[in-house]
């Protein structure tokens, strides 16, 4: 197996294992943990059979094609550096694994811990492993996506929503402004591809956007790795299972943005900017997590402030932008994975077995539980920078680092005393982790009485401090060339001279760790009295509450701010939206014609037309008639309707499109069945008294404003339409489908050929969208309670009802029969007609005017026509019509004949013609354009009669529930108009 | 004169649409939207200009002279946008009695006194 391609395996192994596990059942926690740690193990194993390409400084690559066309490849690239944080992310993660079996509670639905942890664990190596800085964004925001899934895994819980939402807003909002900072840098640079930008530091610092991507960048990382003032995400995750903070907020997620910045050192680095932004958010986040880690009464907060304490110390050696500062950055880095993530285990552990993780209330735990004791006190040791354990070292590379000087600045001058008093902090919560809560008196009333957890569940914790004290002891020979390699590859130069010795003889800087610890120790003396009162969080800032600022914010912004918008801005009705939507349209439009100009062509093709003129008076006065009749005669607008619809149709025929003619000819029949048989259902109106006073004069106004509008669209319609017919037609694609219409689709209707063949997908879309209305019709109407009718049964009806009534052989209903019984045969004679007229339309569409659309609305129309002779329910005993398989054959036919090309190796819905010889009848085309004309016209059949059934069926139902009604009271219901 | 005796038929078309698309009651938009796509198909057609008795439907099979049919691009596009919206007026229908049963009114915002 090559190097490259087990990157591809390590890189894709979580996110299957991801899949997987989501899969599983519910309970099951054993299988769900072996995966998961299986998975997380093999990643291990595969970052550690790549040690020995990277050790001696080699790089391995695996690159493909992603959107070539943007310069865009997907690259995977593993340095010395990225292997480091691969180890930590696939060993620490294999830890939390089997951490995470023995700390979730049978309860817990455990399929959806482990494949979100193994996504994030893809995730976090697609991070590190990210050849590609727009690759890398990516990774970054799943990252902060899995993150938030991970924080809200309890989302029962308020808190964790709370925290889980304001992670995600925070460090997605970073991973944004990140990708904006990365869009500039593969600006100036002119690549993404990690080692062209590393490459161009120099370039990238003359440039004159170097401060706004510098800028961009650091927001994004700050983000992502809680520094000041964005820290206060981090404690607020801590309502997490412990296994993700223990994983996702000391080993892994925090990092990367320490990661990122160390990465990009070398192409951003060596500024005043850098210096002071990074060093400046560094220094600060660092001093502040100390100071406000030491009065956490919550054991989880304390870490969480210790994290972000120790993470500004990573970032501070970041930013004093020194060679050896990168070294003891990346040391104390993975020195700070490995102690944190064991105290966050046994945080994990003391909760777990005691019940609560409140320090007030936890106390003399020793006795109960001496291993786990023993692990926290040495990881805390670590934490304050004992010799002997691994925090001693990186510690001591860190003061050595800040006594350097770098601009001599006064706070460059202070910053030994500043460290030095912030170390202080840093013992004194440490011990008080330690004293208060594994010594002192026994604890008192604790939820439950603690004991030593599972071998298993201690075991993860164990192995990382073990890890702590080897590397404390035996530096060099344990972690030294990876540090080297991780150094080199960080640095891109070869490193710096720098010692990882235990012993470095009576330094200043050792001069500074002891004091630290020294002061540390007097500060947790002279601050226990304080402590004691039990108050949470620190004194002075207390109230000073980056969380509450932040809820302030977020409300003001995505509450009042859109609220006062919404009010200013927004309406609720129609009218306002639609006339506004039009002023402005018809604004855009003149200010466009503004510009050019607007004038009329002399390309007048006809003289005097006398009869078109009279067709289109009869076409006015319908359209005008209809617009005033709408509101109280609607069936005479109905029929206007009709009128202007024949008109247009007559249009369509005079100017050569015969297709167009046949088909709002059939549509206009069906629209106007639709309409009547809604009709019913709309509340009676008369036209009141004229309106007098002031709420008269306001609605002429309306009426006015509404004219205006109207005539303002009319108008300018009727003038572009005019201008554009008096020039002469441009050359356009029609040229293309006039010239190949018969030669390349085997057809004489042009029309028909470009939609079944030429624009054929489109045609595919549309039936689509025709099929998907008309089960939107069917759907809404299924639920659908009618209003009541809103007319009364008519006089006339209600006369012949007593007459049928009145004689004992009659039964209701039997004259209207009896009158249409002539028209209903005439009606069921013609199906068989209009049917054969349907398949004549439908063969001939390919080479005269005809086809699927109007062929298969032709098809509904002997439908209905047999639903109108016959009724409803009778139409219905005799012929059953499946519309929903009609469309659905119609949507198979058509995708089925686009897709049948794939079979001879061409693109989806090319078409293939011939003309076959047939006896008798001669030669006959064969398309394979008809087969898809053919599922047109099913689906157009299936579409059309299942709107217009619901609605009949409709009547039907409320048929059946005034005849239900009249049952019950027969006294009232007697002609009654409800 | 045909062009123009056309646009100011499309232009009566669309401004008769247009006013009862602004009309309160939800069958005035209804008939509104059916005038205005009228108007609409009518305009689209016309951007191929005016032709009488050149249907495009080539008189022999081979390669079609541009000369001498009427444009049939604008005719494939108004084709589909009949039957389309033929289609959005079922559902709009439907939507609309849905709302009346629901509201009780025949108001397009679903009660009668605006605020």
């Amino acid at each position: 197996m090559s190097y490259a391609f087990s990157l591809v395996v390590l890189l894709a192994l979580p996110f299957a294992g991801s899949c997987v596990a989501a899969l599983l059942r519910e309970n099951a926690r054993n299988a769900e943990a072996w995966l998961a740690g299986a998975v997380a193990l093999a990643g291990l194993i595969l970052v550690a059979s790549c040690y020995p390409q990277i050790v001696d400084g080699g790089v391995i690559r695996y690159t493909a094609e992603w959107a070539p066309e943007l310069g865009l490849r997907f690259s995977i690239r593993m340095d010395g550096f990225a292997w480091l944080m691969a180890t930590l992310v696939t060993g620490i993660g294999f830890l939390v694994v089997l951490y995470a079996r023995y700390y979730l509670s049978p309860a817990d639905p455990v399929p959806r811990f482990f494949s979100f942890l193994l996504a994030f664990m893809g995730a976090m190596l697609g991070v590190v492993l990210s050849g590609n800085l727009i690759q890398l964004v990516f990774f970054w925001e799943l990252t902060s996506l899995f993150s938030f899934l991970l924080i809200g895994y309890w989302y029962q819980t308020a808190p964790a929503r709370d925290g889980a939402r304001m992670a995600l807003t925070i460090t997605a909002t970073g991973g944004l402004c990140l990708f904006a900072g990365v869009l500039i840098i593969g600006h100036i640079v002119g690549s993404y591809e990690l080692d062209r930008v590393l490459a161009s530091g120099a370039l990238i610092r003359a440039h004159p956007l170097y401060v706004p991507a510098l800028a961009l960048v650091l927001l994004g990382a700050l983000t992502k790795s809680a520094q000041f003032p964005f820290h206060f995400w981090l404690p607020s995750a801590m309502a997490a299972p412990t296994p993700v903070s223990a994983y996702l907020h000391s080993a892994t997620m925090v990092k990367a943005g320490v990661f990122l910045l160390i990465r990009l050192w070398p192409a951003l680095g060596g500024t005043q900017e850098w210096l002071w932004l990074v060093g400046g958010a560094g220094l600060v986040t660092f001093i502040f997590g100390a100071f406000c880690a030491c009065f956490q009464q919550d054991l989880k907060g304390l870490l969480a402030y210790s994290t972000i304490s120790h993470l500004g110390l990573i970032t501070l050696l970041t930013g004093l932008d020194s060679p050896l500062g990168q070294v003891a950055a990346i040391f104390h880095l993975m020195n700070h994975a490995t102690f944190k993530a064991s105290l966050f285990m046994a945080a994990g552990i003391i909760d777990h077995e005691a019940g609560t993780r409140d320090i007030r209330r936890l106390s003399g735990l020793w006795r109960f539980m001496p291993v786990t004791a023993t692990l926290a006190m040495v990881a805390a040791a670590a934490m304050a920078g004992v010799p002997l354990l691994n925090g001693f070292l990186s510690k001591e590379m860190f003061f050595a680092e800040t006594i350097e000087i770098h601009d001599n600045s006064l706070i460059d001058q202070a910053l030994p005393y500043i460290v030095t008093l912030a170390s202080m902090f840093t013992v004194a919560y440490s011990i008080r982790f330690i004293r208060d809560v594994f010594f002192g008196p026994p604890p008192q009333d604790l939820p439950r009485t603690p004991h030593e957890p599972p071998f298993l569940m201690r075991l993860p914790a164990g192995l990382l401090v073990l890890a702590c004290l080897v590397v404390g002891v035996a530096p060099t020979m344990t972690v030294g060339p990876a540090l080297n390699a991780a150094v080199r590859a960080a640095l891109d130069a070869p490193p710096p001279p720098y010692s990882l010795a235990v012993w470095h003889g009576f330094t200043f800087e050792f001069f500074m760790s002891f004091v630290a610890l020294a002061g540390g120790a007097a500060i947790y003396v002279l601050l226990r009295p304080y402590l004691l009162r039990g108050l949470d969080g620190p004194p002075l800032l207390r109230e000073l509450s980056g969380r509450r600022m932040f809820d302030r914010v977020l409300v003001a912004i995505s509450w009042r701010l859109a609220r006062w918008l919404e009010g200013v801005f927004g309406t609720r009705r129609l009218q306002p939206q639609l006339q506004w939507l039009t002023i402005v349209a018809v604004t855009a439009a003149v200010s466009a014609l503004f510009a050019v100009g607007l004038s009329v062509g002399n390309g007048s093709s006809s003289g005097p037309d006398l009869p078109f003129a009279l067709l289109w008076v009869v076409g006015l006065a319908c359209a005008v008639g209809a617009a005033s009749q709408a509101k109280y005669h609607r069936v005479t607008a109905l029929i206007l309707l009709g009128g202007a619809g024949l008109v247009t149709c007559v249009t369509f025929v005079w100017l050569s499109a015969p297709d167009l003619a046949l088909t709002q000819l059939v549509v206009e029949t069906v629209t106007t069945v639709l309409l009547l048989l809604g009709v019913r259902w709309l509340p009676k109106r008369f036209e009141p008294a004229e309106l007098n006073g002031e709420a008269g004069r306001v609605i002429r106004w309306y009426r006015v404003r509404d004219l205006l509008i109207s005539l303002a669209v009319g108008g300018g319609l009727a003038a572009l339409a005019y201008a554009a017919m008096t020039r002469p037609a441009p050359d356009s694609i029609s040229r293309f489908f006039v010239e190949n219409a018969y030669l390349k689709g085997g057809g004489t209707n042009i029309v028909n050929v470009i939609l079944v063949d030429f624009r054929g997908f489109d045609t595919l879309g549309e039936i689509t969208v025709l099929g998907v209305v008309a089960l939107t019709v069917f759907a809404l109407l299924r639920r659908f309670r009618p209003a009541p009718d809103s007319i009364p049964v008519p006089e006339q009806q209600r006369t012949q009802n007593l007459f049928d009534e009145s004689l004992p052989e009659r039964e209701k209903g039997a004259i209207v029969r009896d009158a249409m019984a002539v028209p209903a045969l005439i009606m069921r004679l013609l199906f068989p007609v209009v049917g054969t007229m349907a398949v004549f339309l439908l063969l001939r569409g390919h080479d005269l005017p005809g086809g699927g659309f109007v062929a298969g609305i032709t098809m509904a129309v002997a439908f209905l026509l047999q639903y109108m002779a016959l009724g409803t329910a009778q139409a219905e005993e005799r012929l059953r019509v499946l519309p929903v398989r009609w469309i659905g054959v119609g949507l198979l036919l058509a995708a089925g004949t686009g897709a049948a090309s794939w079979l001879f190796g061409r693109p989806f819905l090319t078409s293939y013609f011939g003309y076959a010889d047939l006896p008798l009848i001669g030669k006959v085309p064969t398309a394979s354009a008809f087969v898809f004309d053919l599922g047109v016209f099913s689906l157009v059949v299936g579409a059309t009669v299942l709107m217009l059934i619901a609605l009949a069926h409709q009547s039907v139902r409320s048929h059946r529930i005034a005849a239900e009604q009249e049952a019950e009271t027969p006294a009232t219901a007697a002609g009654d108009a409800r | 004169m045909t062009e123009i005796v056309l646009a100011i038929g499309i232009g009566t078309f669309a401004a008769s649409g247009m006013w009862l698309l602004l009309r309160p009651r939800t069958f005035q938009v209804i008939i509104g939207l059916s005038l205005l796509s009228y108007a609409v198909n009518l305009f689209i057609v016309a951007m191929g200009r005016l032709h009488t008795d050149m249907p495009p439907v080539l008189e022999k099979a081979g390669p079609g002279d541009p000369a001498l049919y009427a444009d049939p691009l604008p005719q494939a596009l108004v084709l589909t946008a009949i039957v389309i919206s033929f289609a959005t007026t079922a559902l709009l229908l439907v939507v609309l009695l849905a709302a009346r049963g629901l509201t009780g009114t025949d108001h397009v915002d679903g009660r009668e006194t605006p605020p």
